[in-house]
């Protein structure tokens, strides 16, 4: 879902041409095929991962393969697990779309392997089966779902980072006022315009604890939910004050990134993920650039949305699942997250224990990783906690964040659309 | 008309189609040839240094010479598919105009089915899945030659209409079978309205998108309409690029149409207005 | 693509001849090209009527009776889809018969660089629907876009053509007729020019103004050429979806959604039952149309 657009808006931004260096595979090695999507992150990633295990394992062959991401790669990856062409190790979603390619069945059970006593609870429940055993492991960093910042500009009017929305909305009355863009929205790239949303779900849960359950089963809406509604009629305020930038419907994500980082707006909802966009379009602003939750109506109870890393997974038509298990190990240890933050850099924490960041991270890393520490409040977005997202949230938000439809309007509307998708895939109570 | 007369309205004409028609195609060519910064302008100008070279050697080697892949796709799938209609829609015209039978009326109504229906999309993917053709090249061919049938077979029937029954009566005295009688007599016959089925179809096939969205997903098959689809989220912020692919895929027909000019028009016509 | 609605008139063989020579014309010939349009038009089409009652899988087809079409008339954006394919069809077809009968008089007048204005109107017929798309996407960018910034160098601040929801799907729609006008034009060229030019002069000898002639010959002789365009440019019209994908994908929001836009989304969604039900809903939309337009459009031409 949003992971998978953030997946395509990487390959956007770097455009850098993705050519496969298998390894050369020796007669007596056990050969272990490893699929991957095509980003430019992931691959360097994958292949640094491959590289490191390998000289570890000289027993131990892992060829590496990387396939399209989106709607192809999620079929591609369904009819390979359908044929039982699945490579020994892939990599996917957590969450709804783990849900999707029928873990119970193709996939090898792995509650019970060692390296499962150092993955963070958290993760397992993304990658939790409807039997209740675990499937996967953990690649890659968490990320959160909130508001990057502008810190030159904050710094000028003598803003602080804010708590609740009131004090947020204070904020951009402020900063209008200075004569700058409050807030930037890039609607030319749909997917961007559901963090406010998205990103508010640690409020909602926060009011509503069981709002992720009910909704699953049928029982609570949006529309007639008010937590939940929030969302929805904060998008609607953003616009109705006048804060976003003139050419909110047709910017891009990239033009976005750009705007954060250079001062030409104060605040642009984003996942921090778009850390690694800032470091590739405009590299000597990273530093400018913080992060904060999107905040909720009380000060109090602030905290952060998050979004999973993608899980790695072993089919059960595996010929040698035992040294695809290594693999899996290898990479959800110390010694792999050092090697994922040496390829392709620092974006946030890791979900295996006793994993660290370098010192020098930017600002938006340095920003995240405190709600996910020890006494800090985050909550898993709702995919992660529910199979249902509906298709056409992005088109809904972007009609309520433009005033062409009201919040009240659109929060209904996107109810109808979670119906057809819980009823699409059988769900009880629909 | 009067002297004057005819060179004022030409001129205004000729002014009119420069900014209406002219002005988009300059476009495309002068951001092809932009360097990234000023092309991502969107503005209307003068290149300030020339990449012509380096944008196309750039734009070939994206995502691991996507390009070349997608020309060499579309090609063989636009000559594969047009080979077949011609023959297929040939036959068929031929037999439906030559001799009238209970086929006759059921054929006819066929074809304007096929011209008018929209095909089912996702039934499409169905059975294409379940005859193993899904994301294949053989099977986006007959797709292509399915829905291109009823055009051909319309050109093809009237055009058989104009060959004399006196040849087939000959070729009968001769020792013909219908095989023979067919490729070696009627077919040479129809030479020009082969070539324009060829054009007209060659182009439409080439340019088509929408069928191998649906029809042909996945890297390795992808076609020149796809690329520009594909990369159009990658260049996001590279309009150079994504222009020089546009103007590389327009070559194609561009040469088609200087050479065929006479055939397109009149096959586009002859369908539509004798009808 | 240009194609004929109208029966042709098929010469009936001698029936005396036929016994005689129907072993060189074999019904087997129909076979190959039946198979394949069998297999993959009529097949599918065939299902699209079970499959659109069902919530489906590609696996599994529940039937659920004539949900998925209830929900078309519900969804306020689906529904949207219906009225905009529908303005789409219109605007496109009318735009295509007025501007191609203009140019198609203007270019079979003795005007001054005819051979050039023919070519250069009919050229954007054969470029790629998406090249097109893409290259006005960029030319009316709202703040940055070649149109907006001439018009602002005269003192006019003009509008988000493709992101104001009032504009977006008649700025496409204005693209779509820029791209097909030449075909419409084309067909138009050929049937002024098979207008005997008797008719024009004895016209002039009755002293007829050029109007006149106009209203009196060119236009019920150029009848059928106007039964073509308006046919072919309709069908297209409501079948568009290339030009609408590559420019708005619908948007902003939903509102220049059209039904083959619908129904591709519903297809990437995975919601195929539904997906098939808007198929199934465009199949009638242009067959309520077009077989009755259609009609009326031939009973005028033998009226005359």
């Amino acid at each position: 879902m949003l992971m998978r657009n953030l997946t395509r808006a990487a390959l956007a931004t770097t455009g850098i041409v993705v050519i496969m260096a298998g390894a050369a595979s020796a007669q007596d090695k056990v050969k272990v095929t490893f699929l991957f999507d095509n980003a430019p992150s992931t691959v360097a990633m994958a292949e640094a991962l491959a590289a490191a295990f390998e000289a570890k394992n000289p027993n131990i062959d892992i060829e590496t393969e990387s396939r399209p991401g989106g709607a192809d790669g999620d079929n591609l990856i369904k009819t390979r697990l359908a044929t039982g062409e699945m490579s020994d190790v892939f990599l996917y979603n957590a969450g709804s779309l783990f849900q999707a390619i029928n873990p119970v069945q193709n996939l090898v059970d792995v509650t019970d392997e060692p390296f499962q006593a150092n993955v963070i609870d958290s993760f397992k429940a993304t990658v939790t089966g409807t039997d209740g055993r675990v499937y996967g492991a953990p690649i890659g960093t968490a990320m959160g779902g909130g508001m990057l910042y502008n810190i030159p500009i904050y710094k000028e009017l003598g803003l602080s980072v804010p708590k609740s929305w009131a004090e947020f909305m204070a904020n951009n009355e402020k900063i209008k006022a200075a004569g700058k863009t409050a807030v930037i929205q890039t609607f030319g790239e749909t997917w961007t315009s559901q963090l406010f949303v998205l990103g508010d779900f640690y409020n909602v849960q926060a009011v509503v604890p069981t709002f992720a359950a009910d909704y699953t089963a049928g029982k609570a809406k949006y529309a007639s939910t008010p937590a939940a509604m929030k969302g929805f009629e904060r998008q609607e305020e953003v616009f109705k004050a006048g804060y976003l930038n003139e050419d909110f419907a047709a910017a891009t994500f990239p033009d976005g990134v750009t705007k954060i980082a250079t001062g030409e707006g104060a605040h642009y909802p984003m996942l921090s993920f778009a850390v690694s966009n800032i470091k590739e379009l405009a590299p000597e602003h990273i530093n400018d650039v913080g992060f904060f939750a999107i905040p909720g109506d009380d000060a109090a109870s602030n905290g952060l949305t998050t979004w999973m890393p993608a899980g790695l997974y072993i089919p059960k038509t595996s010929k040698h699942p035992d040294e695809a298990k290594a693999f899996v190990a290898f990479v959800a240890s110390i010694e792999g997250c050092d090697v994922q933050t040496q390829s392709a850099g620092a974006t946030g924490p890791y979900l295996v224990k006793d994993c660290t960041l370098p010192a020098d991270v930017p600002p938006v890393v340095s920003d995240l990783l405190p709600y996910f520490q020890e006494g800090g409040h985050s909550a898993p977005a709702l995919e992660y906690l529910s199979p249902i997202k509906g298709p056409a949230l992005e088109q809904i938000t972007v009609e309520v964040g433009s005033g062409i439809r009201s919040a009240a309007d659109g929060a209904a509307l996107y109810d109808e659309d979670v119906k057809k998708q819980a009823q699409q895939l059988g769900l009880p109570g629909w | 008309m009067r002297h004057a007369q005819r060179y004022i309205l030409g001129g205004v004409a000729i002014a009119a189609s420069i900014v209406v028609f002219l002005v988009p195609f300059a476009f495309i060519v002068l951001t092809a040839v932009k360097d990234r910064r000023q092309a991502a302008t969107r503005s209307f100008d003068w290149p300030t240094s020339w990449h012509f070279w380096d944008n196309l050697m750039e734009v070939l080697r994206t995502q691991d010479y996507m390009l070349v892949t997608a020309f060499i796709n579309s090609i063989i799938l636009t000559v594969v598919s047009v080979t077949l209609l011609v023959v297929l829609g040939a036959m068929v015209g031929f037999v439906l105009q030559r001799r009238p039978s209970r086929w006759t009326a059921i054929v006819n109504f066929l074809v304007l089915a096929g011209l008018i229906i929209p095909p089912a999309v996702v039934p499409t993917i169905w059975v294409l899945q379940s005859i193993g053709m899904f994301k294949t090249m053989h099977g986006m061919i007959l797709i292509e030659v399915a829905y291109g049938l009823s055009f051909t077979i319309l050109l093809f029937r009237a055009f058989v209409a104009t060959i004399p029954r006196e040849l087939d009566e000959a070729a009968i005295i001769d020792g013909a079978g219908p095989l023979r009688l067919f490729f070696q007599v009627v077919l040479p016959l129809l030479k020009p309205v082969v070539v324009t089925v060829i054009v007209v179809q060659s182009v439409a096939i080439f340019n088509d998108f929408t069928n191998p969205l649906y029809y042909l997903p996945g890297k390795q098959n992808v076609t020149v309409q796809l690329t520009l689809f594909n990369f159009q989220g990658q260049f996001n912020t590279s309009l150079h690029l994504l222009f020089m692919n546009i103007l590389l895929i327009t070559i194609p027909p561009l040469i088609v149409y200087l050479f065929f000019n006479r055939q397109i028009v009149a096959g586009m016509t002859a369908g539509a207005v004798k009808g | 693509m240009a194609v004929a609605v109208a029966e042709g008139s098929v010469p009936i063989a001698n029936p005396r001849r036929k016994s005689r020579t129907a072993g060189l014309y074999p019904s087997w010939f129909y076979l190959p090209a039946a198979i394949i349009f069998a297999v993959l038009f009529m097949l599918p089409t065939f299902a699209s009527l079970f499959f659109s009652l069902t919530r489906w899988t590609l696996q599994k087809a529940d039937f659920i009776g004539l949900e998925n079409f209830a929900q078309f008339f519900r969804e306020p954006f689906l529904f949207q889809g219906l009225v905009n394919t529908l303005i789409y069809g219109v605007v496109t077809s009318g735009l295509k018969v007025v501007l191609g009968m203009l140019l198609a008089l203007l270019l079979t007048s003795d005007i001054f660089g005819r051979g050039y204005l023919r070519a250069v109107v009919f050229f954007p017929v054969l470029v790629s629907t998406v090249g097109v798309g893409i290259t006005f996407t960029a030319m009316m960018h709202p703040t940055q876009g070649l149109i907006n910034e001439t018009l602002a160098s005269i003192g006019i601040k003009g509008p988000g053509w493709l992101t104001d929801p009032r504009f977006a799907l008649y700025s496409v729609a204005l693209v779509d007729v820029w791209k097909g006008v030449g075909l419409a034009t084309v067909i138009y060229i050929a049937g002024i020019v098979s207008i005997p030019l008797e008719y024009y002069e004895a016209a002039k000898i009755d002293g007829a103004t050029p109007w006149q002639r106009f209203w009196t010959v060119t236009l019920p002789l150029v009848h059928p050429a106007t039964a073509t365009v308006i046919i072919l440019s309709f069908i297209g019209g409501l079948r568009s979806f290339d030009m609408i994908w590559a420019m708005t994908k619908g948007g902003p929001g939903f509102t220049s959604d059209v039904i083959a836009s619908v129904i591709y989304k519903q297809y990437q969604a995975g919601f195929y039952g539904l997906s098939t039900a808007g198929n199934v809903v465009l199949f009638i939309m242009v067959a309520l149309i077009i077989v009755p337009l259609s009609m009326l459009l031939n009973r005028q031409e033998t009226d005359r």
